[in-house]
């Protein structure tokens, strides 16, 4: 049963997102197997008129040559582009962060970093405002030896774990200057089988800043479970608006079905 | 007609999604500047604003950007559209970052959401207040030229305006208290959204204000 939401009007956001390496983007299944999608600029364009609310940028380029690529994309979709654009992946100092403002970026997206420095949030929000500090979550679940529900921060494209409590990380981020938390499910990231929405709930309910859900959408359905079970002021996509499967005024009609407040 | 614009820049964030939005509806050329001469070359003035209103306004205060907006309103007299930070900043007072002098072009003040915030149905609400929202618009304005009422625009902030002369308030934004979302005034229009990222709608206000000729 989905619910009736009242929001006042704000509406829940569809923010497709872009993995790219070395300039092209590609999504990968559970951060593995990697499949080609096409040009990010074009495709940054392609969402902007389909009625997309932002559009998030995660580099995943390993090499430090490909970082020039990077910030010369992020300037052409920029140019292109009149919703806003977080860009993420190898955001590592106030530097990174100034280089990726400059070339475009509305946010910037802070994620291992921010687990080995966490006053780089405090100082960038300080520094460039809470709106454009996003602070990214990956989380997996480790349940208690009683079995209760935890989850935890992994590192390193979901392999390495830190011992940190996602829910706790979320609330002290918040606390530092976040202005928004992109919380990732490392157990569903690729998978097409749903935001898990466990730890959704537990981070929105935790903070009073915005929470982004992602990692796991393969139907539409999933979009609106976030929302409405999870809790997620935005919901993030990659590969069922990559491929072609839905278009985001598809997702946006199915949401509003659904009693979702949608930018239509 | 090619119409110059000058986005003033103050320092604080990135202002080229405004200069190439500008761009991308018509302008001719687009400088992002603190220069008073060549603000006062330009047909059109933006004044922006990103980040904490404490640095924005001693940036503001040590560029002289506020002599620089005053001489754009009242001695060029040329149309004038202040964004976000930059409305704020139009104000007599932030309460941001323990209370902040603005610069009381604008009689009102700058309020926090409040925490915890909720709407009319008991509901808790996010702050920052960031997405799309619905805009009322208050009054008739050129800038509102083929834009729908309660159309949504995209906005990020965590204070909002309210000016003490309600017959200045454009246009307003509902979430949980009703927060002033554009103010106008002679050649001064000033928004609390984000034309530059509020995709089509906002691109129609940006190309309105290219048009317009300051009189309301």
């Amino acid at each position: 049963m989905t619910q009736r939401l009242s929001t006042m009007g704000l509406a829940k956001r569809i923010i497709p997102c872009l993995d790219v390496d070395n300039g092209r983007v590609v999504k990968g299944v559970n951060f593995v197997d990697i499949r080609d999608a096409g040009d990010p600029v074009e495709i940054a364009m392609r969402y902007n008129d389909q009625g997309a609310d932002e559009v998030c940028f995660l580099d995943i380029t390993a090499s430090s040559d490909g970082r020039e690529t990077t910030v010369h994309t992020v300037e052409q979709i920029a140019e292109h582009v009149f919703i806003p654009l977080t860009v993420g992946g190898g955001i590592r100092s106030v530097d990174d962060i100034r280089t990726m403002l400059n070339a475009g970026a509305d946010k910037v997206s802070i994620n291992t970093a921010a687990i080995h420095n966490p006053e780089l949030v405090r100082e960038s929000a300080l520094r460039f405002g809470s709106q454009c500090i996003v602070v990214a979550i990956d989380a997996k679940r480790v349940d208690d030896v009683d079995g209760q529900p935890r989850w935890e921060i992994f590192t390193h494209g979901g392999r390495k774990p830190t011992g940190i409590d996602a829910v706790a990380w979320a609330v002290r981020m918040a606390e530092l200057g976040a202005g928004e938390i992109l919380l990732t499910s490392m157990d569903r990231d690729g998978t097409r089988n749903g935001f898990e929405l466990g730890v959704t709930r537990a981070i929105t309910d935790a903070v009073e800043i915005p929470v982004i859900a992602s990692g796991g959408v393969g139907t539409l359905d999933h979009l609106v479970d976030g929302v409405t079970r999870g809790g997620a002021d935005a919901v993030l996509a990659a590969s069922i608006f990559h491929f072609g499967e839905f278009t985001v005024p598809q997702a946006k009609a199915y949401m509003a079905e659904h009693g979702i407040e949608v930018r239509l | 007609m090619s119409v110059s614009v000058a986005v003033i820049d103050y320092g604080m964030g990135n202002l080229h999604s405004v200069a190439s939005a500008l761009q991308h509806v018509g302008a001719g050329e687009v400088v992002v500047t603190h220069d008073a001469e060549l603000i006062r070359q330009a047909d059109r003035v933006v004044f922006p604003g990103v980040g904490a209103i404490r640095d924005c306004m001693s940036e503001i205060r040590r560029l002289k950007c506020d002599e620089l907006l005053a001489q754009a309103l009242t001695e060029q007299h040329v149309p004038v559209l202040a964004i976000c930070v930059g409305l704020q900043a139009l104000m007599d007072r932030s309460e941001e970052n323990d209370g902040v002098d603005c610069l009381g072009m604008i009689p009102g003040d700058v309020r926090f959401f409040g925490n915890p915030l909720t709407d009319a149905n008991g509901q808790r609400l996010k702050v920052p207040h960031m997405g799309w929202n619905e805009v009322r618009q208050q009054r008739d304005h050129p800038l509102w030229a083929g834009i729908p009422d309660m159309t949504r625009f995209y906005f990020v902030h965590s204070y909002y305006v309210h000016a003490k002369d309600r017959s200045l308030l454009a246009g307003s934004v509902e979430y949980g208290v009703s927060a002033d979302a554009a103010l106008a005034r002679d050649n001064l229009f000033a928004v609390q959204f984000h034309p530059e990222k509020s995709a089509s709608a906002g691109l129609t206000l940006l190309k309105n204000f290219l048009n317009w000729n300051g009189q309301c």
